[in-house]
């Protein structure tokens, strides 16, 4: 029994409860801040003892922590926190301006809560059934959030995400007892089959062809929720017309999330397959979603739509990443998760506050940012500098070996790859440097939106482009391990 | 090698077909009266009907081909054929190997043919009409019907229904999904082939939904007879099929003259229960609109596919 | 105690009514039939896992069986019920391509899932040969039904019966998965209907209609 997991996972799953029963108080969004940041702490608290004592299970091997989990447990974890904070002011002035009512304020705090719980849950689950759960609940919670406007399209935007991911995940289920199938040949039937830590230890001898069909299913099950082409069709809808702070979310910790989840079963797959099979379809994948999802970029008039093709092309990117296999590439995948999270999520938050001022998502409405808000404006054109791969940002760096990788490793993909980076980044740049920089009428506001959680994500992108610490440096090269 | 006993049981199979079919159709009327609570025609009202039909003089319109005056020969013929390879009392049958289980469809199609062409041979309205709908129907029937005897083939690796049916009789007891689904479907398709309601209404002259009997609208005396007659002996011969498909038990194998002794009772008992059932069905359902009866037909055909796909992937 | 080759042929049975009545929810028109059918499909799983659950010993799946009847013939048919007369939308169900169409798709559907599951079912020892084919085809008939359904009600029923497909691929495969992975899913599944009840109220609402080809407006420019 670890009493840091629990508080992971209890938190979040207490502060559902308490704010589907007092999400409606005043001090609601105080509330929510209250146990995302507990959680954060907790998950500090869980870093503290991985490092001091290395990978442990706990509840009956039910739930366990490696080098691997423990770094996205945290960043989940932080991310999920600053936007909270994030969105504290937001949603108050979109209350203020009749878009939501206090009811469905409840059901956004309460299912916030409850979404970063499913989230953590699929990380730390040992048992790959559970993590199948947890996933599909993680759909389940934002459903209601992506259509909380109520609007045609949000509604529209909301069916699909319940569908396609639907769909997807059920392949995804089809897949894990295939693989449960597979393990039951070698651990017998029960509980044991289905825990990864037992799976990892005898993939060498899961039956082959039974782990390939396994593989596709799962690929395309949880390849449906990363987001990777074609199985992308929900995610810039649910993006663009869900509240910003759930774009966040969706953009900067659901995806990583799905993506874990394939990457474990990677490891099995690899184990009985060689590493051949799997990673020839994560590159495959991987390296369409890119190219795909940078042409797309170019012809987006939403803003939000435009930043949800773009985390299509960066998941396809680290899905690259994790299919290159070597652990120098399966390194730079993980920085690269890292960075992109918080730099999509700050983005977020900056284009939230910009379509929240002028009241459109269109770009060609949003002009002179800059002029309008300063920090806004500022955070926006950062935000988008550092997600474009602009040295000195983290996101840089996490490229510039997946770039190098590839070109040592996969010399076929390294044209696609840069031309697409190319690409999305005239369509993105050309996009948001009028909206920043251009002429506006508009006046100066008053106040200044509180922009800090901006700030310290950039800012936090930033040192990870500059300077890893070392001992971050290691972490990711034990995860690393774990993987290839 | 033909044996004397399998030229009995054949000669007697085929005397019972032609003497019993006229009273199946009056046992399924009769029930079917009973069932609307009503008195009924009697039992034996086919039989007057084609006695009375006989001794009538034959009137014959003026444009009128060889085809029309030929085709109820050609029909009972072959309604004659099929009910000879069709086992019903015994498996031995010489006849059999004249013709399998697909040339068995082929035997109907060709009556079809014939009475269709001399529907339309008149050139009235209704003859037309009649033979359109016909088409129709078989054209959607046949592909069932034939897979249908496929999946019973594959069952007994053989396409000749005696040699089909001998298999089944002997096989110990399994269950086989693929059969009651073929046998569905089998039913489907009877129902449609024998002009019944759902798909058809033997007892109707209403000009918008009728299809057999607008077919023979023109023929009269020994004619009629013979067409009535032929349809009797079709709806014989395809309950026999059903019967000795998916119900083959009690039927003789050998040339033994005891199980020959038990196989008649047993026919006559399933043709009863059989008889009944159509009349029930005939009474529950509702007559369709004709534009309906394709999607009647490709449920049969579906069924009989998925009862194909089902065998060969479930029970091999 | 009955033999093994016996048991394997009833749930052939099974798995051959289970295909059938996957094909019976293709061509049927009318939702509450679906429903009816969706309640049926619920009773086979229960009637094949009961008997699984008597065939091995194992205790669990007695349990899921329970679940299943609970969860499938009882409560989701009459959630669905009660949301249709709620509801109170249009009986029939209209489709985007005609049923015969539909139905040759499903055929190929089925040939296609048989050849996927071939290799696995000759590896394993614990399910006679095509029920994990069957099972994959259900879940890929219920698909075809959600993409052929303009609907929403019938893609939600496509949607559970999909999940039928997959569980009743555990149960046939591998004896059904753990309790606790069990129970997660039934109740994914009933929360995720809940929410989809909550949902239908939001798009009737908004549109008027339950027909999804309101809901075609995000496209790509």
């Amino acid at each position: 029994m670890s009493p840091e997991i629990l508080a992971v996972l209890g938190i979040p799953l207490a502060g559902g409860a308490v704010l589907a029963l007092f999400g409606h108080w005043k001090r609601a969004a105080e509330i929510n801040i209250a146990f995302s940041s507990a959680t954060f702490v907790a998950a500090a608290a869980l870093v503290v003892r991985v490092v001091d004592r290395g990978p442990f299970a706990s509840f009956e091997n039910q739930l366990f922590v490696d080098a691997l989990n423990v770094f996205l447990v945290a960043l989940t974890a932080f991310v999920a926190m600053t936007t909270s904070i994030f969105s504290r002011p937001y949603m108050r002035i979109e209350q203020e301006h009749g878009k939501l009512t206090v009811a469905r304020l409840r059901l956004y705090h309460s299912m916030y809560q409850l979404f970063s719980f499913t989230m953590l849950l699929v990380l730390l689950s040992n048992n790959l059934g559970v993590t199948w759960v947890a996933t599909e609940a993680a759909t389940l919670t934002t459903v209601l959030l992506v259509s909380l406007y109520r609007t045609p399209a949000s509604l529209e935007a909301a069916w699909k995400y319940f569908i396609l991911c639907g769909v997807g995940i059920a392949q995804a289920l089809f897949g894990t007892i295939l693989v449960y199938l597979a393990a039951g040949k070698v651990l017998g039937s029960g509980m044991d089959a289905l825990l990864w830590t037992e799976l990892a230890q005898v993939r060498g001898s899961l039956e082959p062809t039974v782990m390939s069909i396994a593989f596709v299913f799962l690929l395309v099950g949880y390849g449906t929720k990363v987001g990777l082409v074609p199985l992308h069709n929900w995610l810039p809808d649910a993006h663009a017309e869900g509240p910003t702070p759930v774009s966040a979310v969706l953009s900067g910790l659901l995806l990583n999330v799905a993506l874990y989840a394939l990457v474990r079963f990677k490891v099995l797959a690899d184990g009985a397959l060689g590493a051949e099979f799997a990673s020839r379809l994560l590159m495959g994948f991987g390296i369409l979603s890119v190219a795909v999802a940078a042409f797309f970029l170019s012809r987006q008039r939403d803003i939000k739509r435009m930043f949800a093709y773009s985390s299509i092309e960066h998941m396809g990117l680290i899905t690259f990443a994790f299919g290159i296999g070597s652990p120098v590439a399966a390194f730079a995948g993980l920085l690269h998760m890292t960075v992109h999270s918080l730099t999509k999520s700050a983005i977020f938050f900056a284009v939230g506050h910009a379509a929240q001022k002028t009241g459109t998502q269109v770009m060609e409405d949003i002009r002179g940012l800059v002029k309008v808000s300063p920090t806004v404006g500022w955070g926006l054109i950062l935000g988008t500098v550092a997600i474009l791969g602009m040295p000195p940002f983290g996101v840089f760096a996490s490229e510039f070996l997946i770039l190098t990788t590839a070109m040592r490793e996969q010399p076929w993909a390294t044209p696609i790859l840069l031309v697409s980076l190319g690409v999305a980044f005239a369509a993105v740049f050309g996009k948001v440097q009028p909206m920043v920089f251009g002429e506006t009428t508009a006046k100066r506001l008053p106040h200044p939106p509180a922009l800090v959680p901006v700030f310290l994500h950039l800012a936090l992108a930033l040192m990870l482009g500059l300077y890893i610490p070392p001992y971050l440096a290691s972490w990711y090269r034990e995860a690393a391990r774990l993987i290839g | 090698m033909i044996s004397w006993s399998g030229v009995v049981a054949q000669v007697t199979e085929l005397a019972l077909a032609v003497l019993l079919a006229p009273l199946l159709t009056g046992w399924v009327n009769q029930c079917r009266a009973w069932l609307q609570n009503k008195s009924g025609p009697g039992l034996l009202r086919p039989y007057r009907t084609i006695r009375k039909l006989f001794a009538k003089d034959a009137v014959i319109a003026t444009n009128a081909s060889a085809v029309f005056r030929t085709a109820p020969y050609v029909v009972f013929a072959c309604m004659l054929v099929a009910a000879a390879i069709v086992p019903t009392l015994a498996t031995d049958l010489p006849f059999s190997i004249a013709a399998d289980a697909i040339a068995l469809v082929g035997i109907f199609a060709l009556a079809r043919v014939f009475i269709s062409l001399a529907a339309m041979d008149v050139g009235t309205a209704f003859g037309s009409l009649g033979a359109r709908r016909e088409m129709m129907i078989g054209f959607l029937a046949e592909p069932a019907l034939l897979m249908v005897l496929f999946t019973a083939s594959l069952i007994s690796q053989s396409t000749s229904l005696a040699t089909t049916v001998e298999r089944l009789a002997r096989m110990e007891f399994a269950i086989f999904p693929s059969l009651a689904f073929a046998g569905v479907a089998f039913t489907m398709v009877s129902l449609a082939e024998n002009a019944r309601i759902p798909v058809d209404n033997p007892a109707t002259h209403l000009e918008l939904t009728m299809i057999h009997e607008a077919m023979v609208l023109e023929y009269s005396a020994r004619h009629l007879a013979l067409i009535e007659w032929a349809a009797s002996l079709k709806l014989f011969v395809y309950s026999c099929i059903g019967i000795s498909i998916f119900f083959p038990f009690g039927i003789s194998q050998g040339g033994d003259p005891l199980g020959f002794a038990y196989a008649l009772p047993a026919l006559v008992f399933k043709l009863a229960v059989g008889g009944a059932l159509l009349a029930v069905i005939e009474t529950v359902s509702a007559k369709m609109r004709i534009f309906r009866a394709p999607e009647f037909l490709g449920t049969a055909f579906m069924l009989a596919v998925l009862a194909l796909l089902i065998h060969a992937l479930l029970e091999t | 105690m009955i033999t093994a080759a016996f048991a394997n042929q009833i749930i052939n049975l099974f798995a051959a009514v289970m295909l059938l009545l996957a094909f019976a929810m293709l061509a049927q028109r009318r939702v509450l039939s679906l429903i009816d059918l969706f309640a049926m499909q619920g009773l086979v799983l229960t009637l094949s896992t009961g008997f699984v659950a008597y065939t091995t010993g194992q205790t669990h799946l007695w349990f899921s069986a329970g679940i299943t009847f609970a969860l499938k013939v009882v409560l989701l048919p009459w959630i669905l019920y009660r949301l249709i007369r709620q509801l109170d939308v249009k009986w029939d169900v209209e489709g985007l391509i005609n049923i015969p169409t539909t139905m040759l798709i499903g055929i190929v559907l089925v040939i296609l899932s048989f050849n996927v599951a071939l290799p696995i079912s000759q590896i394993a020892g614990t399910i006679t040969k095509g029920t994990l084919g069957i099972a994959l085809a259900s879940v890929l008939l219920a698909f075809l039904m959600m993409i052929t359904r303009s609907k929403a009600v019938p893609q939600v029923i496509g949607f559970l019966a999909m999940e039928n497909g997959l569980f009743f691929a555990a149960t046939a495969a591998t004896y059904g998965m753990p309790m606790v992975v069990e129970l997660g899913i039934a109740l994914d599944v009933l929360v995720g209907v809940v929410i989809l009840g909550v949902f239908f109220f939001q798009i009737r609402e908004r549109f008027d209609s339950l027909d999804i080809r309101h809901l075609e407006k995000l496209k790509e420019e």
